[in-house]
């Protein structure tokens, strides 16, 4: 996998076959094409949802409280009688919001770390190792936990929190992708060709640690939803009345046994379509930058 | 080994130490059967010693449960026929009588005969000293709630004989006797906590912090910090009648939904302190009963701070009361669990504590008082709320937000986290707009005045400041309340209150406490935790 | 130098290589802990504590003291081996990690095995059918485990199987009040049981472990399958896979013994990771079934900010996850065939 030809570095006439190539992947796995469109459908509710839901998400006594799902409230109304469907649908841009900036913080921040570790050694590598360890060294969600405690509860702690623990997972892939290339053959040449080191590190190295990047990434945006779901919890989360998948289960699981199932069951679809989403994306993301992979 | 030390070892806890003499006998306990009762609660245990520094408010039944004080209330029968404690009756517990002097600044107790502490050690008036003494002397909250009473040092306190103790005031008190009935001036065997004192720790603050040393009708058999506390009852317990049940266990269960479905399941004899929405469902279940009883002295309010520009002007403050959807919050933070505290008469007619304010949701009066208060176009302000008491502050929250978008005030809420609350809301006193829950324990309004209404004071989270007020809490607070001062002092108290209004009341709530039907006999009080002393089974 | 020094000399490195990463947790913990909003000594005076009280607390707790010379005095208590009181609970951190850290980790522990149980072969089936029903079925699977919170996964298998069908016991911590537990040696109830040959406690004490267990153990499934079914992949479709199947060896034993062997290592890997996850996913599901661990404490220790409490906390997991770490790697050269050949 030495060969840059599979990196994802869009050059012109490599687009058409990126195309073929994607046709190709969704039509002979039809899982993968239903995640793209899934994940269409999820974009399409982020940026459009708030324009198009029935009921206003914040108003309160929209209907009668705890009301079951029916024709007038499709996923029922909650304990304050706002309409959960409204919700559900306005907080996929907050929940994919805070995914999809926590993944970019720790991918952007994490390669570079990794990269550059990888690439000089040394200390550059021994420092960061030891950053990585210590942020590892912490159940994950505790860290999360403590930072937004201490940080103060808003929707950027929460991001900043996610992407911190997410980190290390970026920082040690691309250590271990660039270690192994650093004196590959194409790298040799590009120095000699007179690059400086870091146009080769990020010119000519890094595309190639994009492929397993890619499945991390869609792996940890599911993630992302989750821990702030977890955060709410506790109470630690979304500060009300902000629709959020998580906050929103959170909240619904204390209804679950008195019989309110849909307060928690709408919310909790969504996520775990979401989560879903990204996850069969990754796959179908590695498939299409990793051909080698497949079998 | 005599008898002493066998005791005091059986009543020694150790954590996961299964080789006790008491603990043995667990397994032959099923959970809540005719001898052992089953308690869950949400919070946690964290001392068994009352007096300690960072006792939390759950620890405060080992108090109750495990001591005797000198005098406690007695019973009366509420309108819904449950029981409560009576603020108004003062009965006897380790003393058996007491005289007060006519000028009311000397009281002299005569200790019950007979009285003896788990060790058979019979409890003297040396005893109460050491207590009353330790209570005065170590500081923080037990200190503050004696001052309440007036009882504020060890010279107060004398010994005149074995079975006589006088308690001195410097002047007369109507919340001296009550106060000491309140959880916090226990009667400690002072030989045994003497005999586990150390130099830099006079009061044995590290031994009772675990092993309690009382004469009260409860032992504790084992305490698992985080986890359980089972109690034990005490034959030999000469202050009340025996109670119900030989073992008590106190389970600790965090997540709300859980404790629901253990009572619902009948898993459990009682689970203390259920939320509202519960109260309301479990009440109609069959095998589950529900006692919720009005919390005495005590309102869900929204407070406005004075030092927040707008709130300055008394105007913005009454639009503020104007605003709110009072119906709405009590229906659905409530869920009509309390008393609701909006819509009273204009004039104050009784002094009874606490009362409707004359204020309902009326949104034409609340604009014309911010048009006259030349905040016509609104303003922007935080909404607070402490995040521990989320179950129903964050729905009033939300019925206020809306309100107060009608008369152009937009509010954004903020949960704040219960270790930063008190430092935040109560000490710095600078959030602008936020929920409270105060009650005062010692239930006579002037009492409640004076934590909420007086600057400095720690419930005055709002910086309310006037000279009036404070001039009548002063006066009346140690007042008598048959002085004929008292109605005509309370009364004008009531009328600044609601008139100034930098406390908006929104209900009162209750306290509730859903037991399997198998248990009887349980009684209300004001410091909101389990007297088990009075369940007994059906 | 002989092989088993060698090893020895590797396994002190990488105790060595630790040290820093020991102190940095411990220097972020005291940052992170004093960062803390709240001010832990007016939350500890009490309710009705005035100004004068908290002072004399804040003194007590050391609190008045500047950062540097209260991070140097806790460096001090810690050499002796004192982790401090922990004020929420009243008790002495060390005590309260030691009844504690047990409880979490049997659950912890339990739930990776369980898991590891599941996934591996779940992992193994979908490698050798790639893009069949079978590998998509086991894909939504793992991923619906672990798309849901697991609270939400926790309550309501509460709700299905101790409210409605009853076939839990009551959930309430680690065991029944009806039985007694057996004398800590362990301090996991069911090797402890197993000890005292107490069968009745044991399967006491699994029933209450059974829905926890469970819950986390469907929250890890999609790590672990994902990794085997991976790694399956690569090294089915490696050279040394291709030789063995040209040589003629059966399919069960190119599987077993190539493939599977070598796909474990990278899945063993994942296991220290999982780790750390599932031990974040234990505050969550100790809360919804009671259970005396080390996570709620952490939770509630948080959110009063019990300096000493979270301290430990983090402490302790650190040497856990450094351990572990160790582990691994010892496992690591014993299943790894190359290391097998050079020794």
């Amino acid at each position: 996998m030495t060969s840059p030809a599979t990196s994802a570095m869009p050059a012109g006439p490599a687009r058409t076959s990126y195309w073929q190539h994607l046709r190709h992947v969704a039509s002979e796995n039809p899982v993968t094409g239903l995640a793209f469109a899934l994940f269409a459908l999820f974009i399409g509710m982020a940026l459009f949802g708030p324009y198009l839901v029935p009921f206003d998400p914040l108003a309160t006594d929209v209907g009668p409280a705890l009301q079951a799902p029916g024709a007038a409230h499709w996923f029922g109304t909650d304990q304050l009688g706002r309409d959960v469907f409204s919700r559900v649908v306005v907080a996929t841009r907050l929940d994919l919001l805070i995914s999809v900036s926590a993944v970019a913080i720790s991918f952007v921040l994490g390669s570079v770390m990794g990269c550059f570790a990888g690439y000089f050694g040394g200390w550059t590598d021994r420092i960061t190792g030891r950053v990585v360890d210590t942020i590892m060294a912490f159940p994950l969600f505790v860290l999360a936990m403590g930072i937004v405690a201490a940080a103060g509860n808003t929707v950027e702690n929460i991001v900043y929190a996610t992407a911190i623990i997410n980190l290390p997972f970026y920082a040690r892939m691309a250590r271990a992708e660039v270690s192994i290339r650093r004196n590959a053959g194409f790298v040799q040449a590009a120095r000699l060709s007179g690059n400086s080191e870091l146009r080769v590190l990020f010119g000519h190295i890094f595309p190639n640690t994009l492929p397993p990047m890619m499945v991390q990434i869609s792996l940890n945006m599911g993630w992302a939803i989750l821990n702030a779901a977890g955060l709410s919890f506790i109470g630690l989360g979304v500060q009300p009345p902000a629709p959020e998948w998580g906050i929103m289960v959170a909240e619904g699981a204390n209804f679950i046994i008195s019989g309110e199932w849909w307060l928690v069951i709408f919310p909790g679809m969504a996520l775990m379509l979401a989560v879903f989403t990204f996850n069969l994306i990754g796959d179908g993301l590695r498939d299409l930058v990793d051909p080698q992979r497949r079998t | 080994m005599n008898r002493r030390h066998f005791l005091k070892g059986a009543t020694t806890l150790s954590v996961g130490a299964s080789f006790l003499p008491l603990a043995k006998l667990l397994p032959t306990a099923s959970a809540a059967s005719q001898e052992t009762a089953v308690v869950v609660i949400g919070g946690t245990i964290n001392s068994l010693d009352i007096h300690r520094s960072g006792t939390n408010r759950d620890s405060y039944q080992v108090a109750i449960n495990c001591y005797d004080r000198l005098v406690s209330f007695g019973t009366k029968r509420m309108p819904d026929g449950s029981l409560s404690y009576d603020f108004d009756n003062v009965q006897p517990e380790l003393a058996e009588s007491w005289e007060i002097s006519d000028d009311g600044t000397v009281m002299t107790f005569i200790i019950r005969e007979g009285a003896t502490f788990w060790d058979r050690k019979p409890v003297t008036a040396k005893d109460v000293k050491w207590s009353l003494d330790r209570a005065v002397s170590l500081g923080g909250f037990p200190t503050v709630q004696m001052k309440a009473g007036r009882l504020e040092s060890p010279e107060q306190f004398e010994v005149v004989d074995d079975r006589t103790f006088r308690i001195t005031l410097p002047f007369p008190s109507k919340l001296a006797l009550p106060d000491l009935a309140t959880p916090i001036p226990i009667i400690i065997n002072s030989e045994v906590a003497k005999a586990n004192a150390t130099e830099e720790d006079p009061w044995a603050t590290e031994y009772l912090h675990r092993n309690p040393a009382g004469s009260g009708a409860y032992k504790v058999a084992r305490w698992s910090p985080g986890e359980q506390l089972v109690y034990e009852r005490n034959p030999d317990w000469a202050a009340g009648e025996l109670p119900g049940y030989q073992r008590v266990i106190v389970r600790e269960v965090p997540s709300q939904s859980t404790r629901r479905a253990l009572i619902e399941r009948g898993s459990v004899s009682a689970s203390h302190n259920i939320p509202n929405k519960d109260a309301k469902e479990l009440a109609s279940k069959a095998g589950v009963k529900v006692v919720s009883t009005p919390i005495e002295n005590c309102i869900y309010s929204l407070c406005t701070n004075l030092e927040f520009e707008p709130f300055k002007d008394k105007r913005v403050r009454q639009a503020v009361a104007w605003s709110i959807p009072y119906q709405k919050i009590f229906e659905q933070a409530a869920y009509e669990q309390g008393v609701p505290m909006w819509g009273g008469p204009d004039t104050v007619d009784d002094i009874k504590w606490p009362q409707k304010s004359p204020y309902q949701q009326n949104l034409y009066k609340a604009r014309a008082l911010m048009a006259e208060a030349g905040y016509k176009d609104g303003f922007k302000v935080p909404l607070s709320f402490n995040l521990s008491h989320a179950d129903w502050a964050e729905p009033a929250a939300l019925q206020i937000q809306s309100g107060l978008a009608e008369i152009g005030i937009e509010a954004t809420i903020e949960k704040i986290p219960g270790a930063n609350w008190r430092t935040i809301a109560l000490v710095e006193k600078k959030l602008p707009l936020h929920l409270e829950n105060f009650g005062g324990w010692l239930n006579t309004p002037d009492y409640y005045f004076f934590w909420a209404y007086i600057k400095g004071n720690l419930f005055n989270s709002y910086n309310y400041d006037n000279p009036e007020m404070a001039r009548l809490v002063d006066e009346t607070l140690d007042m008598a309340m048959d002085h004929p001062d008292y109605k005509r002092n309370v009364t004008r108290m009531i009328e600044l209150a609601f008139d100034d209004i930098p406390r908006i009341p929104l209900w009162q709530p209750t306290l509730n406490v859903a037991f399997n039907d198998k248990v009887e006999g349980y009684e209300y009080w004001f410091h909101r935790q389990m007297d088990i002393r009075a369940l007994e089974p059906a | 130098m002989p092989p088993i020094l060698d090893r020895l000399r590797k396994v002190a490195l990488r105790l060595l290589q630790a040290v820093p990463t020991v102190f940095g947790i411990l220097v972020v913990c005291f940052l992170l802990t004093r960062a803390l909003p709240g001010d832990p000594a007016a939350y500890f005076a009490g309710d009705m504590a005035d100004a004068e009280s908290i002072e004399q607390l804040r003194q007590e707790m050391g609190l008045d003291q500047p950062l540097p010379v209260q991070f140097l005095s806790y460096l001090k208590d810690l050499a002796q081996g004192d982790l401090g009181m922990a004020v929420s609970t009243g008790q002495p951190v060390m005590s309260e990690l030691a009844n504690r850290l047990p409880a979490s980790l049997e659950l912890t522990l339990g739930a990776l095995l369980l898991s590891f149980l599941i996934a591996v072969p779940l992992g193994v089936l979908a490698a050798t059918r790639p893009n069949t029903w079978v590998d998509h079925l086991c894909r939504f699977l793992v991923t619906a485990g672990v798309s849901l919170p697991t609270f939400f996964t926790g309550l309501a298998l509460m709700y299905v199987f101790y409210y409605l069908l009853s076939w839990a016991p009551a959930p309430m911590g680690r065991l029944d009040f009806m039985y007694l537990p057996p004398d800590p040696v362990t301090g996991f109830l069911t090797i402890d049981a197993i000890i005292a040959g107490d069968w009745e406690v044991l399967g006491a004490a699994l029933a209450q472990l059974a829905l926890p267990l469970i819950t986390l153990a469907l929250f890890t499934l999609a790590p672990i399958a994902r990794m085997t079914r991976a790694a399956m992949l690569q090294t089915l479709s490696s050279d040394f896979v291709r030789t063995a199947r040209a040589a003629g060896l059966s399919n069960r034993r190119v599987l077993i013994t190539y493939a599977f062997r070598n796909a474990l290592l990278p899945v063993v890997t994942t296991l220290g990771m999982v780790f750390s996850f599932v031990l974040g996913a234990n505050v969550l599901v100790e809360k919804v079934f009671a259970w005396p661990g080390i996570g709620s404490f952490a939770v509630e220790a948080l959110v009063v900010s019990d300096y000493a409490a979270v301290q430990g906390f983090v402490l302790s997991m650190a040497l856990l996850f450094v351990a572990l770490n160790l582990l691994i790697d010892v496992i690591y050269t014993l299943i790894d065939p190359r290391v097998g050949e050079e020794a």
